[in-house]
């Protein structure tokens, strides 16, 4: 119907100019301007994302990357993965855009608009890691509910804003305050108005951490649409699904957000360990906060043969939430034998950390070569899966890559 | 005289073969400008006009193709067209597809999306819909962990 909408204006506006009219529709327009109604359904056209990015679903839009297009050191806005709970806002007033801080501990609520927080509060920029929390969830068995994450739910693209600290600071926090919760223009998949697709948040400490953004920018430019713009939270190193996407407005709660998404299997793993497929009642499910140390090998890409006697230089990410990676080993032996690898301090806190090495493999044949990153608290990736849970979160078994020996 | 009246005859035939010409290519014209607007101008058929309107396979909801139901992608069994009736209207025939379940997560499911995500009760189709996926979409043992598979071999 849409389609047929669409083409029907085109039909208009071809008419239009052999009359030698004025086009109504262009005038009101902005440039470069189409509704998303009328757009061609062609998501990497829409989305400007590379064409070997995979669609997992198309209502709502979900994409992902492929372990090799995330090989750059600053993930470009052509490999960042789109994930999303509802419908894409398809009506963004800039001009008119504004953040309200309220809640039960805000002093006093405040209304910003968004070139008030440009102009008002210092701009930082931060490299930080975002990973969907399910990134991963298809390798999980029994299978978990929801879009089947392979590897690709994860990027490291250079931010700029201000600290939600310097806002929330601005509005004043009262001593009660316990969380703060996010909400967003995007529109529920039923499209009613009442309900809204996700609403979460973090406790006040991540809040309140330099690095936790009020973001505009993403490498140096506007935020793409489905990234978040005009404006987005980002707060490193959690579930991506904490850094909410076009929003209008922060509560500082009493309480722990209670939110759509906060509540139940979302978001949430068992607080005790359980056994694969075993049933877990709500309260006994804890929220998700720093996600697992973890690393991807980002090059060469997976089914390389070279030949007998070449070393094979690899490289890749290794990142770990909260915290930093301390060590980076490679096995191209199943996980008989691990080499340590040279890995690089993140540029800032929260930001991922590139390795290298350069590899010889002692006969012809097929080998995998296996990436395993250690934190700085000691944890290192699992070569099996981690522990189920529900929604199948936190996976962050050693990645690994085919090689044949030539 | 007769010279004048046969050179008045000759101006008059000029004028109405100049009239008509112009005429005509007035009408052309004019004919080619409709028909670059509507290419379906001269054709009767209301429905191929529809068709030519509307060149998405959302036309074509029903068709089948190798057993595929083309628009979703769910394959043609019994329980096919009561799941997408119900199951692509608020998100994508992709979010089901991806999923494996039991009967008894696929009906845990449909609670949940009836208590918080607006989805009516399915009355009769509720059982024919979870048969339909359970028997299509049986769920893979994965293990603790999966060979790598679907590899695409290339010389560094």
């Amino acid at each position: 119907m849409k389609r047929r909408f669409f083409i029907e204006k085109t039909a208009l506006a071809s008419m239009s100019t052999l009359l030698g009219a004025e086009i109504v529709l262009g005038a009101t327009m902005p440039d470069g301007y189409t509704p998303l109604a009328f757009q061609e359904p062609d998501p990497f056209k829409m989305f400007g994302k590379d064409r070997e990015m995979v669609v997992l679903n198309s209502k709502p839009w979900n994409m992902e990357a492929q372990a090799h297009l995330l090989d750059d050191k600053i993930t470009p806005s052509k490999f960042m993965f789109i994930r999303n709970n509802g419908l894409i806002p398809e009506n963004i007033d800039v001009a008119n855009w504004s953040l309200t801080i309220d809640g039960e501990s805000v002093e006093t609520k405040k209304t910003y608009s968004l070139a008030e927080l440009k102009s008002k509060f210092k701009h930082y920029s931060y490299q930080l890691t975002l990973e969907c929390g399910g990134n991963g969830r298809s390798e999980f068995d029994p299978p978990a509910k929801g879009n089947q994450w392979t590897i690709g739910a994860v990027s490291c693209a250079t931010w700029t804003g201000v600290r939600l600290r310097d806002v929330l600071e601005d509005a004043g926090i009262q001593n009660t305050a316990v969380y703060i919760g996010y909400h967003a223009v995007d529109s529920h998949l039923s499209r009613d108005p009442n309900k809204e697709p996700i609403s979460r948040g973090a406790p006040m400490a991540k809040a309140l951490q330099d690095e936790t953004l009020l973001a505009f920018e993403m490498n140096g430019d506007d935020i793409p649409l489905a990234n978040g713009y005009p404006l987005r939270l980002v707060a490193g190193g959690w579930p991506a699904s904490v850094s909410g996407k076009w929003i209008n407005r922060i509560s500082i709660r009493n309480k722990v957000h209670d939110g759509t998404k906060m509540m139940g299997t979302a978001y949430r793993v068992p607080c005790n360990p359980v056994g694969p497929g075993e049933k877990v009642k709500d309260e006994d499910m804890c929220i998700i906060e720093s996600m697992p140390v973890k690393s991807l090998i980002t090059y060469p890409k997976t089914g390389a043969k070279i030949t007998s006697g070449k070393k094979l230089n690899i490289r890749g990410h290794a990142w770990a939430g909260e915290l930093e990676v301390s060590k980076m080993e490679y096995s191209i032996d199943f996980g008989a034998t691990w080499r340590i690898c040279p890995l690089e301090k993140p540029s800032n806190r929260l930001a991922w950390q590139h390795f290298s090495a350069s590899i010889s493999f002692p006969e012809k044949g097929y080998y995998e070569v296996w990436a395993r990153a250690t934190d700085s608290q000691n944890t290192a990736q699992p070569m099996l899966l981690p522990g189920w849970n529900p929604k199948g979160y936190l996976n962050n078994a050693s990645h690994r890559i085919a090689i044949k020996v030539v | 005289m007769d010279d004048n009246k046969n050179l008045f005859k000759q101006i008059q035939a000029l004028y109405r073969g100049l009239f008509a010409f112009v005429v005509a290519f007035a009408l052309i014209g004019v004919g080619l400008i409709a028909y670059m607007n509507n290419p379906q101008l001269f054709t009767s058929d209301i429905t191929a006009s529809e068709t030519e309107y509307v060149p998405i396979p959302e036309d074509d909801s029903d068709k089948i193709e190798d057993g595929v139901h083309v628009r979703t992608g769910f394959v043609e069994a019994d329980g096919l067209m009561e799941t997408v009736n119900n199951c692509t209207n608020c998100h994508s025939s992709e979010l089901v597809l991806q999923n494996r379940m039991s009967k008894e997560n696929w009906i845990a499911t449909i609670r949940w999306m009836q208590e918080t995500q607006n989805l009516w009760d399915l009355g009769g189709n509720e059982e024919i819909i979870v048969a339909y996926l359970v028997k299509n979409y049986p769920v893979i043992k994965k293990g603790r962990r999966g060979a790598l598979t679907d590899i695409e071999w290339y010389d560094l």
